[in-house]
């Protein structure tokens, strides 16, 4: 094979290894509950985006969700938002959060968009979620995130998170995806 | 997840069972005297988890009441069309080409296949999927195929069309009704029209456009319907439950709490009030001792400060005397809450008496500035719905409430709704808060009391018998 190829596969390669490594820290880190940690994580600029699922005709691919900086949203916030729900599961009074919830974060199909200073990925997302002694939710989607190269690490500069529901059939969303 | 508790085994149920038939006069005896007995404040645990009154309800108090079904700023331009919901059933909610509202079922006639099948949209007609029925945006069935053929044109059309339900948009929030004998809108309201009215009120106090914002919250929650009804009709008492939320900064006006009037009402002297109307519906909010000046609120946001002390000054000047009421928000008997400040608007709808899908639209003043809009968006999506600080753990108090209605052994209890009985006061502080209002200071239970006493009057009437007043005493 041609060195230069060889190289750029070998790089491509090296780059997917050190975004799996990443997500899957933060997976770790979410599925035990540090989310201070997992905060650290963040862009302090972050865009974290959930947007509703509408019903439409199937040439109506755009109005599909509701628009961010727009509409209603699931989620449609900064770090400093992200950083008040983690306050208040914090302060152990949070009682769709007491007792906590179990859960264990998936991803699949990454695919790695762009290679400049922001990476672009694109990923599926399934998360398990039990509570209780009964209580059950499988969220499962599709995630687009901006990452920023930070020293060896990254960055998430901007998350958008499609769920595969139109009516919620969770009763909250009291996770971070 | 507890066996199922809902069996035919209690003994007042057997009775109710048998009202269908000979024993129609004890069983509409059964709800006011017996499940509901609002002189004691006990109100049975049946009401919330039995299959049987579950299905009365479906009968008895969603097609006899007035139901919120959209904003018409969701449907601005003719042919405009979206989704509602009236109890267990789909509606499509359309201003037709000329204009008019209309409320249909989305139900072909035919074999019932709902005709629209999209949350909203633009359209002249509706087609049936199945055997290509086709309606006009007016209810007129107006296309069947082999109409000639099969049908050897002896098929009339004009008997055919949609179902449609009476409409009425009450300052542009749309509400409608299956029943002829369910009085107008304004009258059903009754004397809440006051506090609805100042639901409807822009932050300067006139009456203009309310937006909503684009999107429904739409979500499932393992709860009967009528526990989100009665909280958001005046719980003050359920605070303690949102400990955490006020612990961290939520409110626009950028400090810790869960209100944007929080910091100013610290600072004033008010009556924090419960109203319940003869209706049943319940209304919550804040009357002031004083007329006050503005308080600033929004720090740093200069354009929506500027924006709501404009407001302020108008709304004061606009109602004088009356500018002292600030309302919560409140519930309209019987599924149908709205909040004032997030300004939002929903319903709650029943899903099988275990279950609650709630939908819900959030609005915003038309014309204010987009840093207000913004201010407001933010705000509602992180107080209100599933990925609010606030209901999250509402939520998780009426999905308990109701599991713990459902045991055998819990069952024999009635739960205790008590609180203030014959403590309410008559068109009181003010009197032009309602000649015929009942209110309380604070804490009590007398809106769940009035709510359910209007829920058991109409529980008590069968299908088909002539119609009771439904009007309730305080103590009812």
């Amino acid at each position: 094979m041609d060195t230069t190829l060889e190289r750029a596969l070998l790089d491509q390669l090296l780059l997917r290894q050190q975004v799996e490594q990443f997500y899957n820290a933060e997976a770790e880190l979410l599925d035990s509950r540090q989310f201070n940690a997992w905060l650290d994580l963040l862009a302090e600029d972050i865009r974290y985006w959930m947007p509703v699922t509408i019903n439409k005709e199937s040439g109506k691919w755009d109005e599909e969700r509701t628009r961010e900086g727009k509409d209603l949203n699931w989620f449609d916030e900064g770090k400093f938002e992200l950083e008040q729900r983690v306050r208040q599961i914090e302060t152990g009074l949070h009682w769709a959060e007491e007792p906590i919830s179990r859960t264990s974060h998936m991803f699949s199909n990454l695919q790695i968009m762009d290679n400049s200073c922001t990476l672009a990925t694109r990923c599926r997302f399934l998360i398990y979620r039990n509570r209780g002694e009964t209580e059950t939710d499988f969220f499962v989607g599709k995630r687009h995130d901006t990452l920023r190269r930070d020293g060896s690490g990254f960055k998430i500069a901007a998350r958008q998170i499609f769920l595969d529901q139109s009516v919620l059939l969770a009763k909250n969303l009291t996770l971070f995806f | 997840m507890l066996p199922d508790s809902e069996g035919g085994n209690n003994i007042s149920l057997s009775i109710l069972s048998q009202g269908r038939g000979k024993m129609e006069n004890a069983a509409s005896q059964q709800y006011a005297r017996g499940l509901v007995d609002t002189d004691n404040g006990l109100i049975s645990r049946d009401i919330f988890v039995v299959d049987n009154i579950y299905r009365d309800e479906l009968e008895r108090i969603f097609p006899r009441s007035w139901l919120f079904v959209a904003h018409e700023s969701q449907i601005p331009e003719n042919g405009d069309y979206i989704l509602g919901r009236m109890a267990e059933e789909s509606v499509i909610v359309n201003r037709d080409r000329d204009g008019k509202l209309h409320v249909f079922l989305n139900n072909c006639r035919h074999r019932g296949m709902r005709v629209c099948r999209y949350d909203k949209g633009n359209t002249r007609k509706f087609m049936c999927p199945f055997h290509a029925w086709v309606f006009s945006d007016q209810g007129d069935l107006i296309g069947v195929p082999k109409l000639e053929t099969g049908y050897h044109n002896e098929l009339d059309k004009s008997e055919w069309g949609l179902i449609e339900a009476r409409v009425y948009s009450y300052r542009g929030f749309i509400f409608a009704c299956w029943d002829e004998e369910t009085p107008e809108l304004e009258e059903y309201l009754g004397d809440l029209r006051f506090y609805f009215d100042d639901y409807c009120e822009l932050p300067d106090g006139s009456y203009g456009d309310w937006e909503a914002f684009g999107g429904i919250f739409k979500w499932r929650v393992p709860c009967n319907w009528k526990f989100g009804a009665e909280n958001f009709g005046g719980d003050y008492y359920h605070n303690p439950s949102h400990a955490s939320v006020d612990q961290v900064i939520l409110s626009p006006a950028g400090v810790r709490g869960r209100h944007t009037y929080d910091a100013v009402t610290r600072e004033r002297e008010l009556w924090k009030l419960n109203v319940l109307t003869k209706e049943g519906h319940n209304a919550r909010g804040e009357l002031f001792k004083d007329i006050y000046e503005y308080v600033p609120t929004y720090r740093e946001m200069a354009v929506v400060e500027d924006y709501f002390r404009d407001c302020y000054r108008i709304r004061q000047k606009k109602l004088g005397d009356k500018s002292r009421w600030y309302g919560h928000g409140g519930t309209i008997f019987p599924n149908v809450s709205y909040s004032n400040g997030v300004q939002s608007m929903g319903s709650w709808h029943p899903s099988g008496p275990h279950e609650t899908e709630i939908w819900r639209i959030f609005l915003a003043p038309k014309d204010a500035p987009d840093e207000v809009k913004d201010v407001l968006r933010h705000y509602v999506i992180r107080y209100q719905g599933p990925s609010g600080l606030t209901e999250q753990d509402d939520m998780e108090n009426w999905g308990s409430a109701h599991e713990g209605a459902r045991g055998t052994i819990a069952r024999r209890h009635a739960y205790h709704y008590g609180m203030g009985l014959g403590h309410e006061q008559r068109s009181w502080p003010a009197e032009w808060l309602g000649g015929d209002i009942y209110a309380s200071e604070d804490v009590s239970e007398q809106n769940q009391r009035a709510y359910y006493a209007r829920w058991a009057r109409m529980m008590d009437v069968p299908p088909g018998s002539s119609r009771q007043p439904v009007l309730v005493k305080t103590a009812d």
